[in-house]
């Protein structure tokens, strides 16, 4: 890791005690139920960190994600970025501001508007966000495009003629051509093939390390992100139940999960080397 | 092309399929249009037995079906018993004020059910998405017949409307007074129709609308930044088309149906009275043409719809 940025120490993205219950009343008693999804998390992501967010399906990943990223409002709590309180921001301001931190989704696939060609698609968020003259945004998408790996001649190509791991490309490079500060990226890694996540994962440290991005990964697969996260956040029933430095949390974890986590993912490893070493 | 030509094969098969049914079941029915004859004292059985003969009533049902077909070539439909002439030229003018009652309707229904699904989709949940769903259930719930005969009685008491027909003697000259003699008269059957058509769209582009707005994609351009106004117009908008264009088609069907029930209370002089009328008299090849004539609106009903999904949607050109 000796070619990743520092890490600042101000936050670029901090989240204090966020609280999101999803519930539903009874048609006759009118009683509700209500289902905990986030229970006072409290986060903080600096620029140019990489942060994994590990938890098992139904722990509140996707949910604080989407609440990071103002998609979802939280009960309670405050998320700032930047220094701006983002919960009290709404409107235009809200979406200009959301060039500034992207968020991409797990099914990426279905999060590609069917009727746009790569290159509509990319270039959409620099019109909408009215970001330099036609040419200029052309350019730009086309760069990125490529860059992902994928080659200029399908660019007028719609999504649904490129393979899954083409769509989680397209759908990256939809999200990078703003030139966000932070990147949160929900299970984007899950369903490909350990070769492309790997790809994905390599041009996404390339971009982390000339453009000074920071990365959340929300994901349950603590194998793909060890060796290349700064930190880790462990979540459990809507609650961070431990967070720290990667080296840290590997080798003095406290919580019974993040221990369980943590044996299985080495139990792993050996398997796998046993299995290299026959 | 080779989609439009497949389509349009598969139509023409259709229509041909429902008219040889009708001839099946025409010819099922006991009794045909020369039976009240027969009481008649006056009309020996030698003269029936000739009619029957004229009008090849006693031939077998492919030979008849096979006699239509060549009619249908020529423009004429079969022969008419009853008007004593071909059924085609009895048959357009009716269909020509049905197509037109039912293309209102259609247009009205969806000018309505279109914004208002949509804003019941975005306010889901709130009282105003509840009050839509009552208005919805209610509407939905109470027979065409009952609305027919509502709109008749207020038409009669307050005399705001006229009841029935298309124009009234005194309805004027120039196009303009016509148009608006045209109007008031649509007015009522239309209003019915309407009434009996809308919560259906409206709950169908609700659900849609909720399902678009709900997807990925739309989550995905609202993370983007992408306004509410753009998000609807070139993503929900687009994702509900499909489930609402294929709607549109079989929409055409249900419509057609209670056209002809609500043209023959409300007095509309379109094919519902026309072809109760002819099932009354037994004037079979008038059964069959009004059949026909529905088949090919209801065909080129779903036609319309194939290619506007085809035209819509790029996964459906997708080799």
């Amino acid at each position: 890791m000796a070619n990743q940025p520092q890490p600042s120490s101000e936050p670029l993205l901090r989240a204090v005690e966020l609280q999101k219950s999803y519930g539903r009343s009874a048609f006759w008693s009118g009683r509700t139920r209500d289902f905990k999804a986030l229970d006072g998390v409290s986060l903080s992501i600096t620029s140019g960190s990489c942060t994994a967010l590990i938890g098992e399906s139904g722990s509140g990943k996707s949910t604080l994600a989407a609440c990071l990223a103002r998609l979802e409002d939280a009960d309670q709590g405050e998320v700032w970025f930047e220094g701006t309180n983002l919960s009290r921001l709404s409107g235009q301001t809200l979406r200009s501001a959301r060039a500034r931190f992207q968020l991409i989704f797990q099914d990426a696939s279905a999060a590609l508007n069917p009727g746009f060609t790569a290159a509509e698609l990319v270039e959409e968020p620099l019109v909408i966000q009215k970001i330099g003259n036609r040419g200029e945004q052309r350019g730009r998408a086309r760069e990125i495009l490529q860059r992902l790996g994928i080659p200029e001649a399908r660019h007028q190509c719609r999504s649904q003629e490129f393979s899954g791991g083409q769509r989680k490309r397209i759908a990256l490079a939809r999200a990078l051509v703003l030139r966000p500060r932070l990147l949160i990226l929900d299970e984007v890694l899950s369903g490909l093939d350990l070769l492309i996540a790997a790809q994905i994962l390599k041009q996404l440290m390339e971009l982390r390390a000339e453009q000074g991005l920071a990365l959340l990964f929300a994901s349950h697969d603590l194998n793909l992100l060890a060796r290349t996260v700064d930190s880790i956040a462990v979540m459990q029933h809507g609650q961070i139940v431990e967070q720290g430095s990667t080296p840290d949390l590997f080798n003095r974890p406290q919580h019974p999960y993040t221990r369980s986590l943590i044996s299985a993912y080495e139990q792993l490893q050996d398997t796998r080397a046993r299995g290299a070493g026959r | 092309m080779k989609f439009v030509i497949g389509r349009l094969g598969r139509s023409v098969f259709l229509i041909l399929g429902a008219v040889f049914l009708s001839f099946v079941f025409a010819s099922m029915a006991p009794g045909n249009y020369f039976d009240e004859m027969k009481m008649n004292p006056q009309i020996s059985p030698q003269t029936i037995a000739a009619l029957h003969d004229k009008y090849g009533l006693d031939r077998s049902l492919p030979e008849r079906f096979l006699t239509w077909l060549s009619s249908a070539a020529h423009g004429d439909l079969g022969y008419s018993f009853a008007y004593n002439r071909p059924v085609a030229p009895l048959l357009w003018t009716r269909a020509r004020n049905t197509l037109l009652l039912a293309v209102l309707t259609t247009f009205v229904s969806w000018l309505i059910a279109i914004p208002w699904g949509t804003w019941m989709a975005l306010r889901r949940g709130t009282w105003i998405d509840r009050i839509g769903g009552i208005s919805i259930a209610g509407i939905l719930v109470t027979p065409e017949i009952l609305l027919a005969l509502s709109v008749l009685i207020i038409a009669v008491r307050t005399g705001l409307l006229p009841v029935g027909g298309m124009y009234s003697a005194a309805g004027g000259d120039s196009t303009w007074q016509h148009g608006k003699d045209l109007l008031k008269h649509i007015f009522g059957p239309a209003t019915v129709l309407v009434l009996g058509f809308l919560p259906m769209l409206t709950a169908h582009v609700r659900s849609a609308m909720l399902a678009a707005l709900e997807s990925p994609s739309v989550r995905a351009a609202e993370a983007h930044g992408i306004g509410r106004w753009r998000v609807l117009s070139r993503y929900a908008l687009p994702l509900s088309a499909n489930p609402l264009i294929s709607l549109f088609g079989v929409s055409l069907a249900t419509l057609l149906s209670s056209t002809l029930l609500v043209e023959v209370v409300m007095s509309w002089p379109g094919l519902g009275p026309f072809f109760l009328e002819a099932i009354f008299a037994r004037d079979i090849y008038c059964v069959i043409g009004t059949v026909f004539l529905s088949t090919l609106f209801l065909v080129a009903g779903t036609l319309t719809a194939d290619l506007m999904l085809y035209a819509v949607d790029p996964r459906i050109r997708r080799p």
